[in-house]
């Protein structure tokens, strides 16, 4: 073979075949809880607004996030602690109507960096919409969380951009819930990695 | 076995900011991606087992009462990695709309038959040697805001895992001898002549099935190399 299959825009009608929810006749795998009833720690919500270069809210984008159990495991062969519980530590949600996406999740515990190091508890997610020809990366991480002073992937970002990886804590009803705005573009354009 | 992950085979992919496809211009990042080592959490990634995927949902033309109307077709191939390796167990997620280039999506508004026995979704597991199957029928060309008389060639979207986050893949797969191609700013927002030509799936005579459909191929690479090189 030579060369990769190119990537091309996930465009605007990918709901009823990657996020069904109920509205069609489509069944939901691959959902925004990604809660089990066996995972420990400690639970949080995670929510936010995904915004195009004018300012506007993108209603029809599709966030993917990937991360580690409490305890810093990921579920996947390469890494050889993986977790004991169901917690497959993959979720995806859609932006509704008013740019807004959700999910459910367990904290991720701190897991191994290169060369040895620690990174601090972060969560990846990968962005798509119409208008993107591919996904972009960035990173959830937490601002309560001291190891983010020496993360090694924050300390290759500019000190005036890390604020846009950081996502802020709140006390709801409903348990801690983390606020994170994507912005494609803008002065506050979100830090997206070189993979 | 390890993956490595060449940033050089991104070269494929084109550029995010592509302004003959409008969208593009303000969703595209406008600041330098920042370089970072690829880590245990790039490196791992979603693995699904077979309970993700029920029988039947790779055939599209059997979710409904009755069959849907349009051309039955076959849509098979394998998925691969850098080095030509099957990329096993792996969940492969389509869509695409119906034969009247209509999709079920509340947006899409054209003035074109919805049908009630295809919704246009399915999703399948690739098996040991990567291969993937499903029946569905061929999609139809639509018409698009992106430009006065904007026409979207054929396509299915494809979305795929791999062995990591990494080699995440959203993808379109279009039919061979198009000719909207030349007018799509979509399938051109790939400059590379030889890279937009991987989308393209080939007609398949071998694996039409008499009588009953016909056949096209679409094999898909996804980033990821042997750590170790292989023998030559």
């Amino acid at each position: 073979m030579s060369g990769i299959t190119p990537s091309q825009t996930v465009g605007p009608y990918f709901a009823y075949g990657l996020n069904p929810l109920d509205d069609y006749d489509w069944k939901q795998t691959l959902t925004n809880n990604l809660v089990t009833s066996d995972a420990s720690g400690e639970r949080i919500r995670i929510e936010g607004r995904f915004f195009d270069g004018d300012g506007k809210l993108i209603s029809d984008g599709l966030l993917e996030i990937w991360q580690a159990d409490a305890q810093g495991r990921y579920a996947h062969p390469r890494d050889e602690r993986r977790p004991n519980a169901k917690f497959s530590g993959f979720g995806r949600a859609g932006t509704d109507k008013d740019g807004v996406y959700r999910f459910t999740t367990i904290k991720p515990g701190a897991v191994p960096g290169p060369d040895g190091t620690m990174q601090a508890p972060h969560i990846v997610v990968v962005a798509f919409a119409r208008g993107m020809t591919r996904q972009v990366y960035t990173r959830i991480y937490f601002a309560d969380e001291g190891a983010n002073a020496t993360d090694p992937i924050l300390a290759l970002v500019p000190d005036d951009r890390r604020a846009t990886l950081i996502a802020k804590r709140e006390e709801g009803k409903d348990g801690p819930l983390y606020r994170f705005d994507i912005h494609l573009q803008g002065e506050q354009e979100t830090v997206f990695f070189d993979l | 076995m390890t993956f490595v992950y060449p940033r050089k085979s991104l070269e494929a992919f084109g550029p995010a900011l592509a302004p003959a496809y409008k969208s593009t211009v303000k969703r595209s990042p406008t600041k330098p991606l920042i370089l970072m080592p690829h880590t245990m959490s790039e490196l791992t990634g979603p693995v699904y087992g077979h309970d993700t995927v029920q029988a039947g949902d790779e055939d599209l033309t059997k979710q409904h009462k009755g069959e849907p109307l349009g051309e039955r077709i076959v849509v098979h191939g394998r998925v691969l990695d850098e080095d030509g390796r099957p990329v096993p167990n792996m969940l492969v997620e389509i869509w695409q709309a119906n034969a009247c280039g209509r999709y079920i999506h509340v947006v899409d508004q054209h003035p074109a038959p919805l049908d009630p026995n295809f919704t246009g979704s399915g999703r399948a597991m690739t098996d040991a040697e990567g291969k993937y199957k499903f029946i569905t029928v061929k999609p139809g060309a639509y018409p698009w805001g992106n430009h006065p008389n904007a026409w979207r060639p054929a396509h299915i979207h494809f979305s795929m895992f791999g062995h990591s986050l990494i080699s995440r893949l959203v993808t379109q797969m279009y039919f061979p001898g198009d000719p909207l191609f030349q007018y799509d700013p979509i399938f051109n927002a790939v400059p590379d002549e030889k890279a937009r030509m991987r989308m393209v799936s080939s007609f398949d005579l071998d694996n039409t099935v008499p009588d009953w459909a016909l056949a096209y191929k679409f094999d898909i690479v996804l980033r990821g190399r042997n750590a170790t090189p292989m023998e030559s």
